[in-house]
C-alpha cells in the first residue's frame, strides 16, 4: 500500500486540495491510500501533496488538478523528479530555519487518529501530568517561561497558580481560540492539524488548578475547523482522554466547543466570558479578574489556544528544554505567522530573538509582488506597522512594545509599496467603530470621529489643524478606553502617521474605500 | 442594510422553534447555541422567536433582543440564496482584496451586507477567515476561496449560484 498524504486544512481546501484529492483518487490506480493531514505551514506551496518512500516523505506542490496526469507518468509514487517535487519537507529551508515544538505534529500526522497521535508524542505530557501532580505541573508551567500568546503576554504559569489556589467548588479552563486578528491562523491549523494536542493541553490545565470543564470558544468564521474539532471530540470522548475517568486517572475532565458570532472584541477574555454566558460581548472591568470571578462567576483560566497547546510539549520534554529556546523575558517559541504580501507564506515556528529583518527578508522572502516592502503590520489589527528601518527589531515582547509596537498572536502582514498608510490608519478606525463593544466613549466614538479626521486629512482639509486632532483623539483612546480595542488602535494609526508622514500629506488622495 | 428575500431556508414554524430551544436547554449558557440552532434552521434568528427564547431563559425580551443584534453574524431576515463572505481585513487588502471586493460588488450592484434585488446572492464583510497565508479569501456558501481576484471570485459566485 502506498501511502499519499494531502492536507485538508482550510488553507489547502481555499486552493484546491479536494480537487487534487479527487483526481488522485480517480488516476492513481489501486494499492494508493490517501491519508488527510493537516497542513505543514508552507501555505504558499499548497496545495502541497507527499507520498511516503523508504528515503521519507517526499512533497510537491503546489498542485493542481491538471498538474495529476504528468506527476503520475513522472513517478509521482516512488517520489520521482519532477519540477513541482520539493523533497523531504523537513528539509526545505523554511522549515530547517524552524523550531517546531508546538506544531511539531501539525501537517504530518492524521488529525482524527489518536493511535498516529501516541505514535508521535502525544499524550506524553498528560501521562507525566498525572504522576506528577497538580502543584508540580503548575511549577512546571512556570518555570517553562509560557506566556499568553493570545497577545498580552501574561506568565501563563502564574495565572494557573491563582486559579488552582482559589477555592471553588466549580472551576473552568477557557480556550480562547477566538482568533479575530488578521494575519493569524495558528489557533486554526491546530484545531484543524493537531486537535489533540489542544485538548490534552486543556485536560492537564484542568488537573493543574483542579478544574473539571472546560470550553473551547472558537469562531464561525472557521466552519472547517468547528466541524473536525467536534469530531476530535467525540473520539477523545471514546477514548476516555476526556469525561469522567481521564484516562483511568479517576479525574473527570469534560470540555465542549462554543462558536461565536461575529464580534472581534469576544475575543477579549472578559467579553469572551460574557458570551459564553449567552451575553452581549461587553468588555468586563477588571479586577476582578477572571481567575478569581470569571465564567458563571467561577475562578476560571483563560489561556489563548497555542498557550495551551504548548503545555503538552512543556511537560513532556521539561520545562528547562522549553525555556533554553528564546531571548530575555521571551522564552520559547512562537508560532510567526506569514500573511499578506508575501512570497513564502505559512505558519514559522521559531525561538524568540529571531530579528523582524530575518524574518521578512529571508524567512518570507520578500513580497510576493517582488515589489518593495513599504510596511508590515505586527500582531493583527491593533499592532502597528513597522517600516524597513525599523526590521533590526528583535521579535520578543518587551522590544517591540520598546518601539510603540506588540506582537500579539503573532500575525505579520506584509504590504507593498503600492499601500497607502493613510487608507490603512483609516480603516484600523473603521475596524474599531465596527467592533467597539460600546462601553467606553473613547472606543465608541472616538473611533468614528477618527474616520472622520483621517479622510479630512486625506482630502487636504485644513491638514494641520485636523492631524492635531488625530494626536490628540489617539491619546484620548489610548488614555480612555477599558481594553485594549480602542486603547490600542492608536498603534496602527499613529505608527501609520509617524512613519508614513507623507501618505497624509493632504494631496487629495483619498482614502476612502470605494463601495462601503 | 440587508434587503428582504423571500427563500426563507424554512418557513417559521413556532414548533420547531420550540424544539430547537429545548434541545439546548441542559447546556451551561444556552442562550448562542439557540441563537445559532434557530438560524440555521431559519436562516435568521425571527422576531418571532424572541419572546420564546426570553421565555425559555427566565430572561427579558429586551434582553435576549440585545444579544441578537449584539453579533453580526444574526440577521433578522433570511440572506440570498448564495452568501459571499468576503474577508476585509489586513491580510487580504495587502493582495488586493479592496480591488477584488470593489469589482464584485459593482458587478453585482450592490453594496457591503446588500442582497441582489433577485434574492440570488448577499455579500458579507467578514474580517479574517484565517486564510490570510492564501489572500484574498472568501467563503462562498460555506466553500473556501483563496488567491482571488476580481475575476476568480466572480467565477466562484456564478458557480455557487449555478449548483
Ligand atoms: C479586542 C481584543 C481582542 C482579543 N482577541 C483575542 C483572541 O482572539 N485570542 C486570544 O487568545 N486573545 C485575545 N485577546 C487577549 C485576551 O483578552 C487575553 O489576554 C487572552 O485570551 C489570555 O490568554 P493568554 O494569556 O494565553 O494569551 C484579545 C484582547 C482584546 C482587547
Ligand atoms: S475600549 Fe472599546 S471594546 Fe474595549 S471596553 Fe471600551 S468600548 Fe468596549
Amino acid at each position: 500500500m502506498i501511502r499519499l498524504f494531502v492536507p485538508k486544512d482550510v488553507s489547502a481546501l481555499a486552493v484546491g486540495a479536494d480537487r487534487v484529492v479527487k483526481a488522485l483518487t480517480q488516476q492513481a490506480g489501486e494499492g494508493v491510500q490517501i491519508v488527510r493531514t493537516g497542513s505543514r505551514g508552507m501555505t504558499w506551496l499548497e496545495p502541497l501533496i507527499e507520498v511516503e518512500t523508504p528515503e521519507g516523505r517526499i512533497a510537491y506542490g503546489p498542485v493542481t488538478p491538471a498538474d495529476v496526469p504528468g506527476l503520475l507518468a513522472a513517478g509521482l509514487l516512488s517520489g520521482a523528479d519532477h519540477p513541482l517535487r520539493i523533497g523531504r519537507p523537513e528539509d526545505h529551508p523554511f522549515m530547517v530555519r524552524q523550531t517546531r515544538l508546538t506544531f511539531a505534529r501539525c501537517g504530518i500526522v492524521d488529525p482524527l487518529s489518536l493511535d498516529d497521535y501516541r505514535a508521535h508524542g502525544g499524550l506524553e505530557g498528560l501521562t507525566k501530568a498525572l504522576a506528577m501532580g497538580p502543584e508540580a505541573v503548575v511549577a512546571e508551567v512556570t518555570a517553562s517561561g509560557l506566556r499568553g500568546r493570545g497577545g498580552a503576554g501574561f506568565p501563563t504559569g502564574i495565572k494557573w497558580k491563582t486559579v488552582a489556589d482559589a477555592a471553588a467548588d466549580r472551576k473552568y479552563i477557557v480556550c480562547n481560540a477566538d482568533e479575530g486578528d488578521s494575519g493569524t491562523f495558528a489557533d486554526r491549523m491546530i484545531l484543524e492539524g493537531d486537535p489533540f494536542c489542544l485538548i490534552e493541553g486543556m485536560v492537564i490545565a484542568g488537573l493543574a488548578v483542579g478544574a473539571t470543564k472546560g470550553f473551547v470558544y472558537s469562531r464561525s468564521e472557521y466552519p472547517h475547523a468547528n466541524v473536525s474539532f467536534t469530531e476530535a471530540l467525540i473520539l477523545a470522548r471514546e477514548a476516555g482522554l476526556i469525561g469522567p475517568d481521564v484516562l483511568g486517572s479517576g479525574r473527570s475532565f469534560e470540555l465542549e466547543l462554543r462558536v461565536g458570532a461575529g464580534a472581534y472584541v469576544c475575543g477579549e477574555e472578559t467579553a469572551l466570558l460574557e458570551s459564553l454566558e449567552g451575553k452581549r460581548g461587553m468588555v468586563r472591568a477588571k479586577p476582578p479578574l477572571p481567575a478569581h470571578i470569571g465564567l458563571f462567576g467561577k475562578p476560571t483560566v483563560i489561556n489563548n489556544l497555542v498557550s495551551l497547546a504548548s503545555v503538552p510539549v512543556i511537560l513532556a520534554k521539561g520545562a528547562k528544554a522549553y525555556a533554553d529556546y528564546g531571548l530575555g523575558r521571551s522564552r520559547g517559541t512562537m508560532p510567526i505567522q506569514i500573511a499578506g504580501n508575501a512570497r513564502y507564506t505559512g505558519l514559522f515556528e521559531a525561538a524568540f530573538g529571531i530579528t523582524l529583518g530575518e524574518i521578512i527578508d529571508t524567512v518570507a522572502g520578500g513580497t510576493l509582488s517582488g515589489r518593495p516592502v513599504k510596511a508590515v503590520q505586527c500582531g493583527g489589527p491593533l499592532g502597528a506597522y513597522f517600516p524597513p528601518s525599523l526590521f533590526d527589531t528583535p521579535y520578543d515582547y518587551e522590544a517591540f512594545t520598546a518601539r510603540d509596537g506588540l506582537i500579539g498572536h503573532g500575525g505579520i502582514v506584509v504590504f507593498d509599496d503600492s499601500v497607502q498608510m493613510g487608507a490603512q490608519a483609516r480603516f484600523a478606525m473603521e475596524f474599531c467603530a465596527i467592533e467597539s463593544c460600546g462601553k467606553c466613549t473613547p472606543c465608541r466614538i472616538g473611533s468614528t470621529r477618527g474616520v472622520e479626521v483621517i479622510d479630512k486629512i486625506m482630502a487636504g482639509t485644513e491638514a494641520a489643524a485636523n492631524m492635531a486632532v488625530l494626536e490628540d483623539l489617539c491619546q484620548t483612546m489610548k488614555y480612555g478606553s477599558l481594553c485594549a480595542l480602542g486603547g490600542f488602535t492608536p498603534y496602527p494609526v499613529m505608527s501609520a502617521v509617524r512613519h508614513f508622514p507623507e501618505d497624509f500629506n493632504g494631496s487629495g488622495i483619498s482614502a476612502k474605500v470605494p463601495a462601503e | 442594510m440587508a434587503s428582504k428575500t423571500t427563500n426563507l431556508v424554512a418557513d417559521w414554524d413556532p414548533n420547531r422553534a420550540a424544539e430547537i430551544i429545548n434541545a439546548h436547554l441542559g447546556l451551561e449558557g444556552p442562550a448562542l447555541p439557540i441563537l445559532h440552532g434557530l438560524q440555521a434552521a431559519f436562516g435568521c434568528v425571527p422576531s418571532e422567536a424572541i419572546p420564546m427564547v426570553a421565555k425559555a431563559l427566565n430572561r427579558s425580551r429586551a434582553e435576549i433582543h440585545g444579544v441578537v443584534t449584539f453579533y453580526h453574524d444574526f440577521r433578522d431576515a433570511p440572506a440570498g440564496k448564495t452568501v459571499v463572505k468576503l474577508c476585509r481585513a489586513e491580510a487580504c487588502q495587502a493582495v488586493g482584496g479592496r480591488e477584488a471586493a470593489t469589482f464584485l460588488l459593482a458587478s453585482l450592484g450592490i453594496g457591503w451586507g446588500e442582497t441582489t434585488p433577485d434574492g440570488a446572492i448577499t455579500v458579507e464583510p467578514i474580517y479574517c477567515l484565517g486564510l490570510c497565508a492564501a489572500a484574498p479569501a472568501a467563503l462562498v456558501n460555506g466553500e473556501p476561496h483563496g488567491r482571488l481576484d476580481g475575476m476568480a471570485l466572480i467565477e466562484a459566485v456564478a458557480e455557487a449560484t449555478q449548483s
